[in-house]
């Protein structure tokens, strides 16, 4: 079944042409990677998915209507979204940060209930934070306070999350906590996963599929194993690279040589 | 650990009942005192129970009125500056960045200088003056959206604009700068219950919508693009709260004047006691705010009796210092 698609959007920077007619089409219940150089127009597709910015031509599909004829909130229900940059108040603690991510059920007649608490309590317990509940955001380690971001997402009870690089700025142990996590998510919640990466590495081990982004238009797009190949590395990101084959995690990786 | 989020909780309420102790003694402190001293029974003896001696006189047609609009003006400049700080997310943020005292400044002084006659229209020009420059701003900030940056941009551009007229007008009439230093300066001598009335039903509105908007402001607070994502219309949002800012401040300074330093300084005293909650930090301002003005007004006519100096001069030369204080505090701790 497909979550969500788009129907080849266009989108402009002023002038400038940042995504050229893009369709992608993602499965439910997979986790669904976009990769691309530098100013491919990753980000600003995951943008472009999640409401943020609106193409200029194109539509997006979400369960097969179109976005802009739902409402935001009812949108947010059923997708939650993880910008890479994000601000947050010093001095709000994780059990706070979690409760926002119930604002898309709230409403005037609809107050924060014991049924918002005990999803948020879930959320919480979910992505592994439960000491950490009554801690100030600001003295949490970057992965833990990824991770209470991600549990914010979860206590919006979505069926599609979408992650604009969410390891960024992490050290390698918490770069994999965060992958482990969202694959953990993936697996038990049937949560279908949108994400950008830019570790190809990373990419090819825990996506299902991959999406592959170059000026602005989509390159091509398969399963790990058809996309990280050599001419696509060279084409592309511009590296020789070798590729191996990972046993353990059942997947490609590569190491690369040097510039082409 | 555990009961951290209740002790949390407990403190902040704490924090808002002492407010509230605040309030009450600067509401009797205020009342209070000036050429003749009244005593705080007599004060409720006289709110409660008509009475024909000179205190009941002077606390109704005098005080009271005078009192009133000081914590009216306290709560809407208050008000106003908190959620333009939390909508900018700039901390320098404040009633004059959206061109309530430019504006408002700019329309009183053409009034009150190219058309002395109509005088009265005087609150009416500076609140329409506050709303004018608001919009002004918000739409040369408009580009596909109105990002906070470029609103501050416009902002300070379109102030220095005005801000040029009122020197303009000022010098090619110095003749009669004396008669609007009182407005420039902000000042609350001789209010009346007119301007009580006048005031009166911005606060009403601002309370109510205060009631209803923490928690949109607490989202926004998170960047456009995660409260996109938690439901929020952004845009929507932040124009409602540009809109109810500039007409609380609008309100406030029409009646008392360019007295902005409120909206600046009781926020930030606002976030440093109680936090940057906003469910906790609106009910806290609107004590706090009160509470300043109040006081400063307190001190405006008694200090140098009989000779009143404006409450503005006051706020500015109380609040400075205390801001610089409050923000090297900041600094040590994090």
């Amino acid at each position: 079944m497909i979550a969500l698609e788009t129907q080849d959007i266009n989108i402009n920077y002023g002038d400038k042409s940042i995504l050229k007619k893009v369709n992608i089409e993602i499965q439910s219940g997979k986790i669904v990677t976009i990769i691309g150089p530098n100013g491919s127009g990753k980000s600003t597709l995951l943008k472009a998915i999640s409401g943020y910015l609106k193409p200029l031509s194109g539509q997006i599909n979400l369960n097969g209507v179109n976005i802009k004829s739902l409402k935001k909130k009812e949108i947010a229900k059923k997708m939650a979204v993880l910008p890479q940059i994000k601000d947050v108040p010093s001095d709000i603690t994780v059990e706070n940060l979690v409760s926002y991510g119930r604002y898309p059920h709230l409403s005037f007649r609809k107050r924060f209930s014991n049924k918002d608490k005990s999803i948020v309590q879930w959320a919480i317990e979910k992505t592994g934070l439960k000491e950490y509940k009554d801690r100030y955001i600001n003295t949490l380690s970057g992965g833990e306070r990824q991770r209470a971001w991600i549990a914010m997402a979860l206590a919006q009870k979505p069926k599609i999350v979408l992650l604009d690089e969410p390891t960024t700025y992490l050290d390698i142990s918490y770069q994999l906590e965060v992958l482990e996590i969202v694959k953990e998510l993936n697996v038990n919640l049937n949560l279908t996963v949108v994400m950008v990466l830019h570790d190809l590495n990373q990419a090819a081990r825990y996506s299902d599929y991959i999406y592959v982004l170059n000026e602005g238009r989509v390159y091509s797009h398969g399963k790990p194993e058809n996309i990280i190949k050599a001419d696509l590395l060279k084409n592309i990101f511009k590296i020789q690279a070798h590729i191996y084959e990972d046993k353990i995690n059942k997947c490609p990786y590569f190491i690369p040589h040097k510039i082409v | 650990m555990v009961n951290n989020i209740k002790k949390v909780i407990k403190n902040k309420a704490m924090i808002l009942i002492l407010l509230v102790l605040l309030f009450i003694i600067s509401f009797f402190l205020s009342v209070g005192n000036g050429a003749v001293k009244i005593s705080p029974a007599e004060i409720v003896k006289s709110i409660f129970f008509k009475d024909n001696n000179t205190n009941y006189q002077i606390i109704w047609n005098v005080r009271l009125p005078r009192t009133l609009v000081a914590a009216l003006v306290g709560v809407c400049l208050s008000l106003s500056g908190v959620i333009l700080q939390g909508i900018m997310k700039n901390p320098l943020a404040g009633p004059n960045i959206i061109g309530v005292s430019s504006g408002a400044g700019l329309f009183a002084l053409i009034i009150l200088i190219l058309f002395p006659q109509y005088y009265y229209l005087v609150p009416m020009g500076a609140f329409c003056g506050a709303l004018f420059a608001t919009l002004i701003i918000y739409i040369l900030a408009w580009k596909g959206g109105a990002q906070p940056t470029r609103l501050v941009l416009a902002g300070v551009a379109v102030s220095s604009l005005f801000s040029a007229g009122t020197n303009a007008l000022m010098t090619f009439f110095p003749d009669r700068v004396q008669g609007v230093l009182n407005f420039m300066v902000g000042g609350l001598s001789a209010v009346t219950w007119e301007d009580f009335k006048m005031i009166v039903p911005y606060t009403i509105l601002g309370l109510c919508l205060v009631i209803f908007l923490p928690n949109k402001l607490n989202i926004l607070m998170l960047g456009d693009e995660m409260a996109t994502g938690l439901g929020l219309n952004v845009e929507k949002t932040r124009f409602l709260f540009i809109i109810l800012s500039s007409l609380l401040a609008g309100s406030a300074v029409s009646v008392v004047g360019l007295l902005g330093f409120v909206g600046l300084i009781v926020p930030h005293i606002g976030r440093v006691i109680i936090g940057s909650d906003h469910r906790f930090l609106f009910p806290g301002i609107i004590l706090l705010g009160s509470s300043t003005v109040m006081l400063c007004d307190t001190l405006a006519r008694t200090l140098f009796a009989p000779v009143e100096i404006p409450v503005g001069i006051i706020m500015s030369v109380l609040g400075g210092p205390f801001f610089l204080y409050l923000l090297k505090l900041r600094g040590e701790n994090s």
